[in-house]
């Protein structure tokens, strides 16, 4: 079997991986040769481009070596090559008659002194000699004046001496020419600038990695990104800051260097600056990059038997016969199959069409077998669309039972309905609810299954678009939805259930808020503990994040990456209810704290109360971090207030967000309370607008 | 006015949610149309296919064609039930014995034997290609 075209995979676009990389030669052999050369390229001989580079290596030394070198030099130096180049274009340009001796000046520059001579007006020859003089006192540490003449050509090689001529004899001619126009000595000054930085940039590109100064970010934020020198410059960075204490430039803090690795990450895979900041937090240096990259490229395409209907080697056996190369997708799925490529599409093959298979990444196989579903269960699939891991739900109870698939997005559920049929799931009822109503709609499962709706920060090889929508303020949005779903979650299940009272929390986003601190929440509000997913794989969520501190248990919920799974971006964690009774305190404070309810993105209350549901709870640095957060919680909360208010006074609305702020700590619990916990009115509650007056009222 | 067939112990979960907020629950057998008649969908197939009487199977090359709603040629047939009558409902196989879809047999198996390979021997009426085609309406 060979390797085939794949017509199901879009056939990628622009400049691919290796495009990049090869691309880059261009800026190695630009680092030799001296920007300027379109016209005058030509003209060059092998040996003469070979000088050149020679020279300019030459000129780099020095800085490279960190010698101590006059600054001067180096622009002097750099104004004569500049001028060099110039000259040779300008030459071309002016007169046809001069352009073949040119070139022989510059392919044989001992002779061409010689040969330039006779065109050249006596005082351009002074002019010249004086330049020789000026670069030879710069290398002595002379400051160089145009009057001031030395000769110290007897310390040099005899091949640096010409080097130097032929450099000049560039230099005279380009005066030749700018005399007409502007007075030379500006257009040297400007020259020397481009020049300056020209150099610079170059340096950059070489081994010693230099802070590019405010001015030159500047000047780069005004052209087109250059995106193999910032690649370049992505990785040098990388480099010093994985040995900060050697390899950085003395007066340069890591802030900086920080600061433009940002910037560069989010420039060169067009980030949000937003997104980057979270990566960045999330993963340690070395696999920011990795992970970045691995967003670029889609994850290989997965497929799941449907044990309803086939064997998985009965449907290998069959997608073989059709020119498809796949292979088991891994010791830890008995149904997976991976999809190389495939002479048709995979999916729309009859096999497909049966049911006997379901295209589904190996991501979401993960949750379903964390929730080990038994049968003749009741089990409750939250947010169910598209129906892949429903119908693996359903497959591993093989059709018994009962399954609700809920999904909130009627338009969505079409498919999930579609799929359901053709895999000949038979046990599943589907219904758009809203989430959140949950218990009241239907309780005492015996299993929960809340694949959250999230920001998509896990997928984003899937869709890009996720790298620029997404802020702040989505994401607490996200996390603040996700509080409430899994707490419905947690109440539609019954503890008593002897197989079950499990619930399964996922989400396929990488952000901390969306995971760890969605189930801490969880964790201090209800009576639940966590437990081991039964996956063997995967990395550990984090118990401290940042400045917040989780519930040490968080270690047993699984995190899974794109670039060291090549999975999509996942979280996985598997909670036991063990009492049906909702914590009594919160029960209290419901009853005094609903007049204030106020729309507050954030759950994550200090746990003062005496009575703490949960064994081995911390409390100290969970309340010291929450106090953190409160502060930075001030300002969603303020958004939300001023959110509810539209339409009143501009005067109350401030009033509001002040209370708003104060009470933030208070009024989480109680808004969460009444979305998890659906008393008559409780969600209703959100909005009315008898609420907002009494907002201001302080309760404590 | 659709059909759906499911166990009871799925029809008393199914009480407690709401009407409007109920897509679909166990099988969708088919539905009954403004004229009160009563149309299968493809979504009963898996139910059906095991007792049907008539059968035709089709060869690998005219599978794809008969998924995209297509009438069965001829040269596509691989084999039909005996003495099937003219107009019967047929089920449709893949040579593999996977079940492919509803047709109506054009031709009697005795026709079928003589007809030239460009006749039509079975008209489509449903197939499992529907899951992609029209997924919205499926149910």
């Amino acid at each position: 079997m060979g390797r085939k075209l794949d017509p199901n995979r879009p056939a990628k676009r622009g400049p691919g991986r290796k495009a990049r990389k090869q691309r880059g030669a261009e800026v190695e052999l630009a680092r030799f040769l001296p920007p300027t050369l379109d016209d005058s390229a030509t003209k060059l001989s092998s040996h003469a481009r070979r000088r050149a580079a020679k020279r300019r290596i030459k000129s780099e030394k020095p800085q490279m070596g960190k010698k101590v070198l006059d600054h001067q030099n180096l622009t002097a130096k750099e104004k004569t090559l500049k001028n060099a180049n110039k000259g040779k274009s300008s030459q071309e340009d002016n007169q046809t008659s001069c352009s073949t001796n040119a070139a022989t000046q510059l392919t044989s520059p001992a002779l061409g002194k010689k040969r330039s001579r006779p065109e050249e007006s006596e005082e351009e020859e002074e002019e010249s000699m004086a330049f020789s003089d000026e670069d030879d006192l710069s290398e002595d540490e002379i400051m160089d004046d145009y009057g001031v003449s030395s000769s110290s050509d007897e310390d040099l090689l005899p091949i640096e001496r010409a080097a130097r001529k032929q450099k000049l004899e560039g230099q005279d001619i380009s005066e030749d020419d700018s005399e007409d126009e502007t007075p030379p000595s500006r257009q040297r000054v400007e020259q020397e600038q481009e020049k300056d930085t020209d150099l610079q940039l170059n340096m950059e590109a070489g081994e010693c990695f230099v802070l590019p100064s405010g001015q030159e970010i500047e000047k780069e934020a005004a052209q087109p990104p250059d995106l193999q020198l910032i690649h370049q410059r992505i990785k040098d960075n990388m480099e010093v800051l994985q040995d900060f204490s050697s390899k950085r430039e003395k007066e340069r803090s890591r802030q900086e260097y920080l600061s433009l690795l940002h910037r560069d990450l989010a420039a060169y895979y067009s980030y949000s600056d937003f997104l980057i900041g979270k990566m960045t937090e999330l993963f340690p240096l070395s696999e920011v990059v990795d992970f970045l990259e691995a967003n670029e490229v889609s994850r290989p395409v997965t497929l799941r038997t449907n044990t309803l209907k086939t064997r998985r080697r009965d449907l290998a056996q069959a997608l073989i016969n059709r020119g498809v190369n796949l292979d088991p997708l891994g010791k830890w799925s008995k149904t997976g199959l991976v999809v190389y490529d495939s002479s048709v599409p995979i999916g729309a093959t009859p096999e497909y069409l049966a049911g006997h298979y379901m295209l589904q990444g190996a991501s979401s196989l993960l949750p379903v077998m964390a929730l080990a579903p038994q049968e003749n269960e009741r089990i409750l699939d939250m947010c169910c669309a598209p129906g892949g891991k429903t119908s693996y739900i359903a497959q591993l109870m093989k059709n018994t039972g009962v399954i609700l698939a809920n999904d909130s997005n009627a338009e969505r559920l079409h498919s999930v309905v579609g799929n359901l049929h053709r895999l000949g799931v038979t046990n599943t009822v589907v219904s758009h609810c809203d989430g959140r109503q949950f218990p009241k709609v239907l309780g005492g499962f015996d299993r929960v299954l809340l694949d959250a709706p999230c920001s998509g920060t896990g997928v984003i090889s899937k869709d890009p678009t996720v790298k620029t929508n997404k802020d702040e303020k989505d994401i607490l949005r996200c996390a603040h939805l996700q509080k409430e779903l899994i707490l419905s979650a947690i109440d539609s299940v019954n503890a008593t259930s002897e197989s079950g009272g499990y619930i399964v929390y996922c989400t396929c986003s990488v952000l901390v808020e969306e995971n760890e601190w969605v189930v801490d929440y969880a964790l201090k509000k209800r009576n639940v503990r966590l437990v081991p997913t039964g996956l063997d794989f995967g990395k550990e969520g984090f118990t401290r994040f940042k400045e917040r501190r989780f519930h040490p248990s968080l270690k047993s919920t699984r995190r899974f990456y794109p670039h060291t799974h090549n999975m999509d971006g996942f979280f996985v964690a598997k909670l036991k209810k063990f009492s049906n009774a909702i914590p009594k305190p919160l029960k209290d404070e419901e009853s005094s704290g609903e007049p204030t309810t106020q729309r507050v993105k954030d759950g994550s209350a200090p746990a003062p109360t005496p009575t703490e549901p949960l064994p081995k709870k911390k409390k100290g640095p969970e309340s010291k971090a929450s106090q953190q957060q409160a502060s930075k919680q001030e300002l969603s909360a303020a958004v939300a207030a001023r959110k509810e208010a539209k339409g009143e006074l501009k005067a109350n609305k401030k009033k509001k967000q002040l209370a708003a702020s104060k009470q933030s700590n208070f009024q989480k619990r109680s808004r969460l309370l009444n979305a998890a916990w659906p008393s008559p009115g409780g969600l209703r509650a959100k909005s009315a607008p008898r609420k907002k007056g009494s907002v201001q009222r302080s309760p404590q | 006015d659709r059909v759906y067939y499911l166990s009871e112990r799925l029809l008393k979960l199914a009480t407690n949610i709401p009407r409007d907020n109920l897509a679909s629950l166990g099988t969708c057998f088919g539905k009954f149309t403004k004229s009160q008649k009563f149309r299968l969908h493809i979504t009963a197939l898996d139910y059906l296919a095991p007792y049907a009487k008539y059968k035709v199977w089709v060869k690998p090359g005219a599978e794809q064609s008969f998924l995209y709603g297509n009438h069965l040629l001829k040269s596509g047939l691989g084999r039909i039930t005996e003495s099937t009558a003219q107009y019967q409902g047929v089920v449709v196989y893949s040579m593999a014995d996977v079940p492919l879809g509803f047709g109506v047999a054009a031709k009697t198996t005795q026709e079928c034997r003589k007809v030239d390979p460009m006749a039509i021997v079975v008209f489509h009426q449903a197939d499992i290609g529907e899951y992609i085609r029209h997924e919205e309406t499926l149910t």
